[in-house]
């Protein structure tokens, strides 16, 4: 590794932290971050914890770009393929922003903080991409467009006990957060200075389970002290310290897509399968007539899921093949999914191939292992009523 | 930690006992602590030939496959099946838990392995751990 590479990676304000737990790390699109801690028990126990109880995640290396001014909203709309007319101030929307040809810039949590107020929640690896694009891409609205990515420390209390552990270190009452929405609150106990420092604090997460997302100040006092208490504070809840281990096997469980994965520069949206998210009926937004042309196309390729039925894990770029072993398509994500305690993965393959109930083969290892189409999401939470 | 004295080492973390023409073959708890929790294994049938320094099978935790070497050339007399069901047993003790059992093509192969105190070095200078 030369020195100028050595010096590209970055640290989030709680790696001194991870590292006096003596967590694994590992290097993630540049950031050196914890893949999973052994005194948490591993990926396994991070996993399940956050299953049954609460498992907390330093996100911080995840990016923020804020939009305002008068056209803050037309500027969201013209680079965002969601509606963002219909997220009302304290609501979150899952979106993505596009090129020219319908494919993926990123996807974003979009919040709306105010009334022309815009915070666009986006991945760790494309910071600087996503922040160019939405920079070049928005000059002709009266709007600001600023680089908020280093001003917060990002935590993500993640599970069915995650309401009951934030609860324990905020005044705000959380069951007046509804999932994807957010408030201010206060945050901290009486023997910590954190008492009058409101937050942000998001009913959002990448696990598939209830949870929330808190950003606080970046600085690493504040950042290892409020990590520490909510480990602390979650000890009757089973909680633990979870790397990007377990939120990618949580994530791929839930089939959220990851960017460069699921989701990328050559893949569009309606072969990721989140038309959804995406509104046509916004007259303009960047791709849509890319959008459009594709739809009158058909798909040549559709985003499935496989569960393995013979011994062997299909992981990420291993080849999808039918039955008579001819390669047909490619595995995006693939894992052992510890609380189903199954074999899956997400893969691109021709719309014939897709039906539920399909048997595929992956290539593992030269061989052609048997697999299954299956419906997604692998893994949905029981919604309390 | 401790490695067994009577077991000889490789620098791929695998093990080996010999008890004269048979040996058994593992991988190490330092290879299972790297790995992580182990949730596959992909081992030989009896009767297969290995070859020293080959790829035998492979192991895999959540995060990654890791090849198996072969410690020393034979005929594979006898497979651990409770591995392939339970792999996390592994981690919980990877110096009992054999892998394969082989009639030895050659014991004076095993000559060229590292002693337990040899392996012990060898993994203290091997960084970051």
């Amino acid at each position: 590794m030369t020195t100028a590479e050595a010096a590209a990676v970055r640290k989030t304000a709680l790696n001194a932290v991870h590292r006096q737990m003596g967590a694994k790390m590992v290097e993630f699109n540049g950031w050196d971050m914890p893949v999973e801690y052994p005194s948490s028990g591993g990926i396994i126990a991070e996993h399940n914890a956050v299953r049954t109880g609460v498992g907390i995640f330093d996100v911080s290396h995840m990016g923020d770009i804020r939009l305002t001014g008068p056209q803050a909203l037309d500027a969201v709309q013209h680079i965002s393929m969601n509606d963002a007319a219909r997220v009302a101030i304290g609501q979150a929307q899952y979106s993505a922003m596009l090129y020219p040809q319908g494919t993926f810039v990123d996807d974003v949590i979009v919040h709306r903080l105010g009334e022309d107020d815009y915070l666009l929640v986006i991945n760790a690896g494309t910071r600087e991409k996503d922040f160019d694009w939405v920079r070049n891409n928005t000059r002709q609205f009266d709007c600001r467009v600023e680089n908020l990515s280093d001003d917060f420390t990002q935590i993500a209390v993640q599970g069915p006990k995650a309401v009951e552990l934030l609860q324990r270190y905020t005044t705000l009452d959380l069951s007046t957060i509804k999932p994807y929405w957010f408030k201010r609150g206060i945050i901290g106990l009486a023997d910590q200075k954190l008492i009058g420092k409101e937050i942000l604090i998001g009913r959002t997460g990448y696990t598939g389970e209830d949870g929330f997302e808190i950003y606080i100040p970046p600085d690493e006092s504040t950042s290892a002290k409020v990590w520490y208490r909510l480990l602390d504070l979650g000890k009757e809840y089973g909680s633990v310290a979870c790397g990007l281990g377990s939120r990618n096997t949580l994530r791929l469980e839930a089939k959220m897509p990851l960017y460069g994965h699921e989701i990328s520069d050559t893949i569009n949206v309606w072969e990721a399968g989140l038309d959804r998210f995406c509104k046509m009926e916004k007259p303009e937004f960047i791709g849509r007539p890319a959008l459009e042309e594709a739809q009158g196309k058909g798909l040549s390729r559709t985003l499935i899921g496989l569960e393995m039925t013979e011994r062997g894990i299909a992981r990420d770029g291993y080849k999808v093949q039918d039955e008579s072993g001819r390669e047909i398509g490619y595995v995006t994500s693939g894992s052992y999914a510890p609380f189903l305690k199954k074999n899956i993965a997400l893969a691109y393959v021709p719309p014939e191939f897709a039906a539920v109930g399909r048997h595929l083969h992956v290539e593992i290892r030269n061989q052609g292992v048997k697999a299954v189409v299956v419906s997604t999401p692998f893994y949905k939470r029981q919604k309390k009523n | 930690m401790p490695y067994p004295s009577d077991f000889k080492y490789t620098k791929e973390h695998e093990w080996i006992k010999a008890e004269g023409k048979y040996a058994t073959i593992g991988i190490t708890s330092y290879a299972q602590d790297s790995l992580g929790d182990i949730v596959f294994v992909e081992l030989p049938k009896v009767g297969a030939e290995l070859a020293v320094g080959k790829v035998f099978g492979s192991v895999e935790s959540v995060k990654a496959v890791s090849d198996l070497y072969a410690p020393a050339s034979g005929t594979v007399q006898e497979v651990n099946s409770a591995l392939t069901a339970a792999p996390e047993k592994i981690n919980q003790d990877a110096h009992a838990a054999w892998m394969v059992k082989l009639e030895l093509k050659d014991p004076a192969e095993l000559n060229a392995l590292l002693s337990a105190a040899d392996y012990e070095k060898f993994v203290s200078e091997e960084g970051g751990h």
